[in-house]
């Protein structure tokens, strides 16, 4: 379980998040969706435990963050930066097993692990030979979750895993990306401003705007009884196609 | 960067640093001159069975005199004009013994004459002379409404050359046939006969090659420079009797030995050691081979180059770290190795010596603080061009700052890091042969000597070492990018 409670933080005395609460039960996937400018980027940096908060508390299984080191606690959160953020100097396998060979483990239990995962996410044994350089965007998301997950953590974090890519690997990883998430387990936080992907992948979906939380539940809540006007107007600025019909 | 391959980087330049027991050691200065009176004096003392160690072809009067003060070198030779005008700044001082004792306060000694002049003269061809009866300058009163005279330009600008001497002899030229002209140039004038008279260096060997003869100065008209040895006190104290040896030339050496033996060296290319020893009348000594010289010459200049890198890589690029981290001790980081770069080289030698002597010490000092820019300044802009979104998630990974230094910022630096030390030791192997000029040797010894003697063989034999070892330095570099330089960023670069 994921749990942030009553968040502030101000950036030279502009109030960049307001009471925020967020909690994701224990193997549930979350989304959190704003705009840019949203205070999104900045609660993500708090919950890795980057940067230090004025008040309120984060925890994962009812531990709280302040009392571990940042390497600890680095190990309780799998985090997916966005575009994957793999080390460019490093080949897939590499960035994947960076962690834990720094641990101590032992080469054995790497490539048990590596091997487990890669299976997991479906990733060709060459690919992970490859550079960042040499990989698709999606390939490059699949190493960069199996890199999150190789420590076993308890919370995933992604940072807007589709931002780069094109629509139809978008669509396809999407639809992985769920069984993934299905199959490891994990409580997972979603970091997204496409409504549709939150939608798709998350049960339950937090919106921020402006460093406050707006509303928080299903896209079905959010639809039929919107906290405020602004839910209504992010929801509807999300462009649909339309249909065949209205070329008759 | 992997533990092991630093390893590499240590071991380069590792070369055993070749300095024997000497008791004394002589200077000279980087010209024939120079060269063949420390030799003579080396292989006198050596005649004593002490042990000698030869600094010769070092830089300017200014390098050796701080060079003898600070007890670097022993003796020297030098001439009684230099050392009043250009050491003890007082010209008027004229005898050796005014001399001596305008350099005792110093703590400095001067021998007697070593029997030779080496100052202005004027030259004829012998056959004129004869032609005309000419024994001293002022012979030339008689011919001088037809006397046709080339003159270097300094002669004719100083207050004690042409005009001072004009007076002086009471002489008129006929100013349509005096000629000035680069002194190099007088000689072949002279040899074409198409002048009759020129100034001349009194010992310069072309007097000898051209049958010139050399007019006298009765009325002492030109300062004198006579060739003494320099000394310490302390050092004529403490090795009296080897001083005495010294000594011993004095009056030895007249102007026409002295001519002729410049003429060895430059006409007949005959070695220094050779030189003095058939002056000395003793055995040759035994010279090197030119591969064993070069070889020589190589270890000298690796080492130099080797251990200023090694400094470089080992200040330079925690220098470089340190300044990307702390932005105002970054910036004086950055703005004194560039102030550094700044110094002419032979100044910054010649400030060096006063603290640590001459020969490799200094010359170490100078090479090391010139590398260190090159190093400093690519770690500095290879870890601020890397996208900071790396480090920021390989502390959100949970790597300690060492490790985010050791395993991200310093591979994805290591492109531009690594072209900074290929500056570097390039820009060393170039600089190095300077070092030659406070005497540590290295290719600039045979450059030196090689330029002293107008012998452009003995020149190559240094510059086209040092031209390979800088396209071995290249080599080595590519070789090195692949072992240092991640795979996944060898792309790029």
């Amino acid at each position: 379980m994921l749990e942030l409670q009553h968040i502030f933080k101000t950036f030279e005395d502009r109030a960049v998040l307001c009471d925020v609460n967020l909690v994701v039960p224990k193997g549930a996937t979350h989304a959190l969706i704003g705009s840019s400018g949203s205070g999104k980027t900045t609660l993500l940096r708090i919950t890795l435990g980057l940067i230090p908060f004025d008040k309120g508390y984060v925890k994962i299984n009812d531990q709280a963050l302040l009392s571990f080191t940042q390497i600890e606690w680095a190990d309780r959160i799998g985090y997916v930066p966005q575009d994957g953020g793999l080390f460019p100097h490093l080949s897939g396998k590499n960035n994947v097993a960076l962690i834990a060979k720094l641990r101590g483990w032992k080469r054995t239990r790497i490539e048990d692990r590596v091997e487990q995962l890669r299976t997991l996410v479906d990733l060709g044994e060459e690919i992970l030979a490859r550079f960042p350089y040499e990989m698709s965007g999606g390939q490059k998301q699949r190493v960069s979750i199996m890199r999150a997950a190789m420590m076993n953590p308890d919370v995933m974090l992604l940072d807007e895993p589709m931002a780069a890519l094109d629509p139809l690997i978008r669509r396809s990883l999407q639809q992985e990306l769920k069984s993934i998430f299905k199959r490891l387990d994990k409580t997972v936080l979603l970091v997204t401003h496409d409504l549709g992907e939150a939608v798709y992948l998350a049960e339950h979906i937090t919106m921020l705007h402006g460093g406050r939380i707006m509303q928080t539940g299903t896209y079905r809540d959010l639809l039929l009884n919107p906290a405020s006007p602004f839910v209504t107007e992010f929801i509807n600025a999300q462009r649909t196609l339309p249909d065949a019909s209205e070329f008759h | 960067m992997r533990p092991w391959a630093c390893t590499v980087l240590l071991l380069f330049g590792l070369f055993p640093m070749s300095s024997g027991a000497a008791n004394i050691v002589v200077g000279g200065k980087i010209f024939t001159e120079g060269y063949i009176l420390g030799e003579i004096a080396a292989q006198t003392l050596e005649a004593t069975h002490v042990s000698v160690s030869r600094k010769l072809g070092m830089g300017s009067t200014g390098i050796l005199f701080e060079a003898l003060k600070s007890g670097a070198i022993d003796v020297y030779p030098d001439y009684s004009g230099t050392l009043a005008e250009a050491i003890l700044k007082q010209p008027n001082l004229k005898s050796l013994d005014e001399i001596r004792q305008a350099l005792s306060p110093l703590g400095l000694t001067i021998s007697g004459s070593l029997g030779f002049n080496d100052t202005y003269a004027l030259a004829v061809r012998d056959e004129f002379a004869q032609k005309h009866g000419l024994q001293s300058i002022g012979d030339l009163i008689a011919i001088e409404s037809t006397l046709k005279a080339a003159f270097s330009y300094e002669f004719m600008g100083r207050q004690d050359g042409f005009a001072g001497m004009m007076g002086n002899y009471h002489l008129t030229f006929n100013p349509q046939n005096v000629n000035r002209m680069e002194h190099s140039l007088s000689f072949q004038a002279i040899e074409k006969n198409a002048v009759d008279v020129i100034d001349v260096y009194s010992t310069d060997a072309k007097i000898k090659k051209l049958n010139l003869r050399l007019l006298r100065d009765d009325h002492n008209y030109f300062p004198q420079y006579q060739a003494v040895w320099v000394a310490r006190q302390s050092f004529v104290e403490k090795h009296a009797s080897e001083w005495q040896t010294l000594l011993g030339l004095e009056g030895k050496i007249s102007e026409r030995a002295m001519r002729d033996m410049n003429a060895m060296a430059d006409i007949q290319k005959f070695s220094f050691e050779k030189i003095a020893a058939q002056f000395l009348g003793s055995d040759v000594p035994k010279s090197e081979s030119l591969t064993n010289k070069v070889l020589r010459r190589t270890r000298e200049h690796l080492w130099l180059v080797g251990v200023s890198l090694l400094f470089s890589v080992l200040v330079g690029i925690p220098s470089g770290v340190a300044a990307v981290r702390f932005r105002a001790a970054g910036q004086a980081i950055l703005l004194s190795s560039a102030l550094i770069q700044t110094v002419p080289s032979l100044a910054l030698l010649c400030f060096l010596i006063p603290v640590f002597g001459v020969g490799t010490q200094p010359a170490l000092v100078a090479l090391c603080l010139y590398s260190l820019l090159p190093v400093v300044l690519n770690t500095f802009t290879g870890i601020r061009s890397i996208n900071p979104i790396h480090m920021e998630n390989a502390r959100a990974f949970g790597l300690n700052r060492w490790q985010v230094l050791v395993r991200v910022v310093l591979p994805l630096a290591s492109p531009t890091l690594l072209a900074g030390i290929k500056t570097a030791t390039i820009v060393s192997i170039g600089t190095a042969t300077l070092a030659a000029l406070v005497g540590a040797g290295g290719y600039g010894a045979l450059i030196v000597s090689g330029l002293a003697l107008n012998d452009v063989p003995t020149v190559l034999t240094g510059a086209i070492p040092a031209a390979l070892m800088a396209l071995a330095a290249h080599g080595m570099f590519e070789l090195l990018a692949i072992i240092f330089i991640p795979a996944g960023l060898r792309r790029r670069s």
